[in-house]
């Protein structure tokens, strides 16, 4: 076999189904290269070796039984650590959950258990899910594979490094505001948000959760949508679950992977395309336009008035939703609970627990939510904010009444150097400007490798009406068979 | 004009059950006026009678059928909490103690 770290999760499916090799072998090669090269890229927070091969033997073991196995089965998959996982630690990247061992696995996590997939560990992450850069890890940041210099995007950066390490070939994330899309933007791999309500909450920690989305992160549009097949549905214990069929996004981006999109209408958005982003990505995103063009795609310009002001509600809406999900961290139940001497009130106790156990960035999103929600500045900014969100929506449904999907750069800018935008937080919110839309209005949007700006990797976004997730994998994959799949510098 | 003054960002830190330092409160009082004065413009884009979106998807009253499922175990409940005593969860006193 040639080195079963750069294959690709279909063809590591394929290989293990057809006996060329095991699942327990492609287990070990990844776990190897996790041993060999994380110490630089800190993409893990967690591996979970023994039971990881525990897995693969079981899979093993099922196939030579003769029994009847999905196309994953016997794949590695890193998952982001916001999901629980019975047993194994659960931190969300925060030191208010150090050494937490959930009693339950996340629905998701148990489908992926189901289909065979087996779990290497849990990836680095931006506290809580709220950043865009890994920085604020309290476990120290991801390192990009292009350049260990500059940050893999967040939240997820550490499932994006992992894939784009070859320390795994498919991994897990969470997209609330871009954190699936924008670290597969800089990383150069394969990010998607499925639709809200398409791939079940539970067990998924609690950021915004009129906006959590779990995702596939992936080298290939094709790895991503056999990973999406198997996490999504509807979920009995997930109250925003959709209850309706999955689309058959496999064979969707199979079909495009053949390379015609004739008939297929892109929107440009106008006011997407002023100024905002580096030159170096407008333009690699406009040599993608041009190749989809090629493939027999249409290309008509929308305006959506309407997008300017997504940055700003989202900064409203997800830090209220932030600031009433994570006051179940109280020191109570589980987790850090710091000074209690016996004399301290609960009340104390609490405070001091959520200022030693949270990050700076977490703190700053409960108070501007505790803000936005203080009667007196609720109407102004939270009411006002979800109003916004209704007119984003509208903006959505009309341009989709002229076009199929939505195109634009995944983020402004390539991966940048660490540090360069900690010191002002607004400066990494902007990281989001394309991808937020999408989220407020809850359709699917995913991140596809479109070329290189100054040697760093550019994101394409796609984005598509809600439960429309398999036209969105169609030109994803049309894509990804003119740009190609980028291959990082060797670590 | 500042959006947010320090004592106000105080104020929202004791709301917020943080038990923030001096240290802290200077910076946060600085980055909170940037955050909030680059959102307020949101103010003015919509009209009063646009109705709120709260959620994405049109789903009310969701229940699940009333079938009987394993829970997680008393002792799986108390095995990660920071202190127990007697089966519960133990926590620092709520209430003053008599004199």
């Amino acid at each position: 076999m040639s080195d079963l770290t750069r294959m690709t999760a279909a063809q590591l499916g394929a290989a293990i189904a057809g006996g060329e090799t095991s699942a327990v072998e492609v287990t070990r090669a990844h776990l190897d290269r996790i041993a060999a090269v994380d110490e630089r890229v800190n993409a893990f927070l967690h591996v979970d070796a023994e039971g990881a091969l525990a897995a693969a033997e079981r899979v093993d073991a099922d196939r030579a039984a003769g029994r009847a196995q999905g196309p994953l089965a016997g794949v590695p998959i890193a998952v982001k650590d916001v999901l629980t996982t019975r047993g194994v630690p659960t931190t969300a990247g925060s030191k208010i959950l150090e050494g937490w061992q959930p009693p339950y696995d996340a629905t998701i996590v148990t489908r992926m258990r189901e289909a065979g997939l087996v779990i290497l560990g849990k990836t680095n992450m931006d506290e809580f899910a709220m950043g865009s850069s890994t920085e604020y890890s309290a476990y120290g940041p991801t390192h990009n594979p292009w350049d260990l210099g500059r940050i893999p995007g967040g939240s997820g950066g550490g499932s994006a490094a992992a894939i784009a390490a070859y320390e795994a070939p498919l991994a897990i994330g969470t997209d609330t505001g871009g954190s699936i899309r924008q670290p597969g933007a800089v990383t150069g791999t394969v990010g998607a948000k499925p639709t809200y309500g398409g791939t079940s909450r539970y067990g998924l920690i609690a950021f915004s959760s009129s906006l959590d989305t779990p995702g596939p992160c992936a080298r290939t549009v094709e790895d991503a949508a056999l990973l999406h097949a198997v996490i999504a549905g509807h979920d009995p214990r997930d109250s925003t679950s959709i209850p309706a069929a999955v689309p058959d996004v496999v064979a969707a981006a199979r079909r495009g992977a053949t390379g015609d999109l004739s008939g297929v209408r892109l929107g440009v958005v106008k006011e997407f395309s002023g100024e905002g982003a580096e030159p170096g990505v407008s333009a690699a995103v406009r040599e993608g336009i041009e190749a989809l063009v090629k493939l027999g795609a249409e290309v008509v310009e929308v305006s959506c008035p309407h997008f300017e002001f997504a940055l700003p509600a989202y900064y409203l809406i997800a830090p209220s939703e932030c600031s009433s999900n994570l006051a179940r961290f109280d020191g109570v139940r589980y987790g850090l609970r710091a000074g209690d001497d016996g004399n301290r009130s609960l009340e104390e106790v609490m405070s001091l627990t959520r200022d030693q156990g949270f990050g700076p960035e977490v703190k700053r999103r409960i108070m501007i939510g505790t803000y936005a929600l203080s009667s007196g500045y609720y109407d102004a900014y939270y009411g006002q904010a979800q109003k916004v969100r209704t007119l984003i929506s509208r903006d959505f449904a009309a341009a989709f009444e002229k076009v199929d999907v939505l195109v634009s750069p995944t983020t402004p800018f390539v991966a940048f150097e660490f540090g360069s935008r900690t010191s002002d937080p607004y400066q990494m919110y902007l990281a989001d400007l394309y991808t937020i839309p999408s989220n407020l209005y809850g359709g699917p949007a995913i991140s596809v490798p479109v070329g290189l700006s100054d040697g760093l990797p550019v994101g394409f976004q796609i984005m598509a009406p809600t439960l429309a997730d398999d036209r969105m994998y169609r030109v994803a994959a049309a894509l990804e068979s003119a740009a190609g799949v980028l291959t990082p510098p060797s670590l | 004009m500042a959006a947010i003054s320090r004592d106000e960002v105080a104020h929202l830190a004791r709301l917020s059950r943080l038990a923030v330092t001096e240290d802290e409160l200077d910076m946060f009082a600085g980055q909170l006026d940037v955050i909030l004065q680059s959102v307020a413009r949101i103010g003015d884009v919509a009209a009063a009678d646009i109705p709120p979106t709260s959620h994405s998807v049109p789903l009310t009253n969701v229940l699940r059928e009333d079938v009987v499922v394993p829970g997680i175990s008393r002792e799986d409940a108390l095995a990660m909490a920071p202190d127990s005593a007697e089966d519960r969860f133990r926590v620092p006193r709520i209430l003053e103690e008599e004199a």
